[in-house]
């Protein structure tokens, strides 16, 4: 056993109200340069619909991800023999019209324009090449279910419905989308790292996040066609690739990364997960209908004593241990099981998990037309519901109904059992059946709620800081810097120069 | 004279700016250490210019290595005729190639705005360079017979020379050929190389410097420690620092 630390995420989709609040706040502090204005670190996706890039989930156009092959996998589109043949041309790579060509609009225009008869415009101008131009795409330009043929209806998740769901999607009545909002997922088994000929990327054996060495990078742009998620982005103007570092600087002093702490839904949770790095491969390589579940295993009982052990063993610190224990995350995805990956299928075990969308799945429509809320058999038929299961399956399970519908099973008993709480007009024999379907009790459903809807900031974000303090002196005496330059400098400031 | 300075001096000017500002570059300037890829901005253009020009370089770039390390195998191979004419036929053939790639992304470059946004004077330099190398190199094929026997018999030697710090300038000013078109080219093209290896550090060839060839043996997956997490938790020194001693005070 070979235990290591891991920061890992919940996303709640039920609670994300697409206000981009987050894809701002990275934006502002991370990506707001020349040669970045395209990439969105953190963007939201409007369900069903095409993305960001262009149907970024159609793996047969990037050719991202790995592929199982034997007892092993393989990247899908790159590797060493495919990387290195395409290197003067990469073939699956996303350019920029896949993502979008940013523009800024010209302002002072408004302001210098003579006086006329028509009002003054302030025409839009690309940030590429400073040109007027015609704007055809935005990070976010989604419909929200409009119904135009560009975006929800080409989405890449339809593959797996028939002609009649998909059609029924689009029904008024019946219509529904979610939001999804997508950040780098800092795999275990992370496909931009294996592709990287320069071996500019790497995982940070501390906590786990992905990052790339800038200097080492040289625009060999295999990472952008390997990640799945399209999270690695190129910049045009220095060179060299970029993705989310999961603010590390802020993380590493506890603090949360800004589109978790800046969200207004409150709907993401960040916290510490054990695992076993002994297993990636094994459970990289299994069957698909395997994934999610070994996917979920390989991650460890952080309360369970022969863990601790052989994590500290590990030289993990107290602290983190600590925080495993009180990770929201760890409760949700392995005690609770309501959160589940996005496309296990690309077999890059990522470590963001997301509890499906309930709300637009209810579909029991009671007598007087309105949504019967409490029904104990809400799931009792999958046809009826608003968005079909299969939908959400390809999206969170490879596939696998069962795990999206008990996840279901267990969102609605949380529902059912409060509304017993405070309205109290649930009959002790309903209350029963959906606890027992869902298979968990009114303290946990308690406890669900509680970290749902009510959790505080040190709730949702348990995050240990990295030890620097520490870590610093392995390599030098602290006390020798006493009096020296802090912040600010990277070479000392000598003097006669 | 002019021989002198261009196949006794210049090797070595172009060697120690090469090694000089290419290590310089590496260490101090990591980041500027790239391919600067542009396929991001424009790609359907690029596939038929970097294809036909990387690989018909890739090739040309390997027959002069051979042509280097082991002439004999060459003359070896050369000395039958049909053979010779193989030899020569690919050699040209990935020069064309080359010079087909060099010309379509000159004709990208000059002809796509975005692409224009991302270039600069040295990208022009490079491109100019380059296409002096591959028609001088066209033109000793074209003019002279045969380039890869006299590259191997004159052109090593006089490499060695230059290697050993010795260089024997007359083995290229007192060649003699019949065709004064293919002296120029010869000369021409050995004096541009060095201007190629020159440059190399202020210009985009620096990236061939890094290609990623240690990608075959590496492991896929690569996890960077920054600390030792063992030595932090098990560490019993009120100063575990390595500058300096202080675990006995």
């Amino acid at each position: 056993m070979n235990i290591r630390s891991q920061i890992s995420m919940v996303f709640h989709l039920d609670k994300c109200i697409g206000c981009h609040t987050c894809s701002v706040a990275c934006k502002n502090i991370w990506t707001d340069r020349k040669g970045a204005e395209y990439m969105w670190w953190n963007n939201v996706e409007t369900k069903p619909g095409t993305g960001y890039p262009t149907k970024w989930e159609d793996q047969e156009i990037y050719q991202g991800g790995w592929v199982k092959n034997g007892d092993t996998v393989s990247l899908k589109g790159a590797g060493k023999l495919k990387g290195l043949k395409n290197i003067f041309h990469n073939p699956n790579m996303p350019v920029l019209d896949d993502y979008y060509e940013p523009w800024a609009y010209r302002y002072q225009d408004l302001f210098d324009a003579p006086e006329g008869n028509d009002q003054p415009i302030g025409r839009a101008v690309s940030l590429i090449t400073g040109e007027p131009m015609e704007i055809q795409a935005g990070p976010n330009w989604d419909d929200d279910l409009s119904g135009t043929p560009d975006y929800a209806r080409q989405d890449v998740n339809f593959k797996h419905l028939s002609q009649a769901e998909q059609e029924a999607m689009f029904q008024l009545e019946k219509m529904t989308f979610h939001y999804l909002p997508r950040i780098c997922n800092h795999c275990l088994n992370p496909a931009c790292v294996g592709s990287c000929p320069s071996g500019a990327l790497y995982k940070r054996g501390e906590d786990g996040v992905v990052l790339i060495n800038q200097e080492r990078c040289r625009a060999w742009r295999m990472c952008v066609t390997a990640c799945p998620y399209k999270k690695s982005y190129y910049n045009w103007n220095t060179g060299k690739s970029e993705k989310c570092v999961l603010c590390y600087p802020r993380l590493e002093s506890a603090q949360a990364p800004a589109c978790m702490h800046s969200c207004v839904g409150r709907i993401r949770y960040l916290g510490v997960m054990l695992y076993d790095a002994d297993q990636i491969q094994q459970v990289a390589s299994c069957d698909e209908t395997q994934l999610v579940d070994r996917h979920l295993d390989i991650y460890l009982d952080p309360n369970d004593p022969a863990v601790i052990k052989a994590a500290k063993a590990n030289g993990i610190a107290d602290s983190t241990i600590k925080a495993a224990q009180n990770s929201p995350v760890y409760k949700f995805v392995k005690e609770w099981k309501i959160a589940l990956p996005l496309h296990p299928e690309f077999r890059t075990l990522p470590n963001l998990f997301y509890v499906p969308p309930l709300l637009p799945a209810m579909a029991s429509v009671s007598a007087d037309g309105t949504y019967d809320t409490v029904s104990e058999h809400l799931l009792a038929g999958v046809e009826k519901l608003r968005v079909p299961i299969r939908y959400l399956s390809s999206l969170f399970t490879a596939g696998n109904d069962q795990k999206v519908i008990d996840v279901f099973k267990r969102l609605h008993a949380v529902r059912v059992s409060r509304r017993d709480t405070t309205v109290k007009d649930v009959t002790e024999k309903q209350l029963n059946t959906v606890m027992n379907e869902a298979g968990i009790d009114v303290h946990t459903a308690n406890a669900i709620f509680r970290l749902t809807s009510l959790a505080t900031f040190e709730e949702r974000f348990v995050i240990p800081a990295a030890h620097r303090e520490e870590a610093i002196e392995m390599l030098e005496n602290t006390g020798d810097f006493k009096g020296s330059t802090g912040f600010g400098f990277k070479e000392k400031p000598a003097r006669g120069m | 004279m002019l021989d002198y300075l261009l196949f006794g001096a210049l090797p070595y000017v172009a060697l120690a700016v090469m090694l000089i500002g290419s290590i310089y570059r590496y260490t101090k300037k990591g980041f500027q250490v790239s391919s600067l890829s542009s396929q991001f901005l424009e790609g359907r253009q690029l596939f038929f210019g970097s294809q036909f020009f990387h690989w018909g370089m890739l090739m040309l770039f390997l027959g002069h290595l051979i042509g280097f390390l082991i002439p004999s195998a060459v003359l070896a191979w050369n000395g039958s005729p049909v053979r010779l004419l193989v030899l020569e036929f690919s050699a040209f053939g990935f020069a064309i190639s080359s010079l087909i790639g060099l010309a379509l992304l000159i004709k990208r470059r000059a002809t796509t705005k975005r692409i224009q946004m991302v270039s600069n004077n040295m990208d022009y330099v490079v491109y100019f360079v380059l296409l002096v190398q591959i028609i001088s190199g066209l033109g000793i094929a074209y003019f002279g017979r045969w380039g890869s026997n006299w590259f191997a018999s004159v052109m090593s030697p006089y490499l060695y020379s230059v290697f050993a710090f010795n260089p024997n300038v007359d083995l290229i000013a007192q060649l003699s050929t019949s065709n004064a078109m293919a002296l120029l080219m010869v000369k021409t093209h050995i004096a541009s190389a060095f201007l190629i290896i020159g440059i190399i550090p202020f210009t985009r060839f620096v990236h061939f410097l890094v290609a990623p060839i240690d990608y075959i043996w590496r492991k896929y997956q690569l996890v960077i420690w920054n600390w030792d997490n063992k030595e932090i938790r098990n560490s019993r020194n009120y100063f575990p620092g390595k500058s300096r001693d202080f675990k006995n005070n």
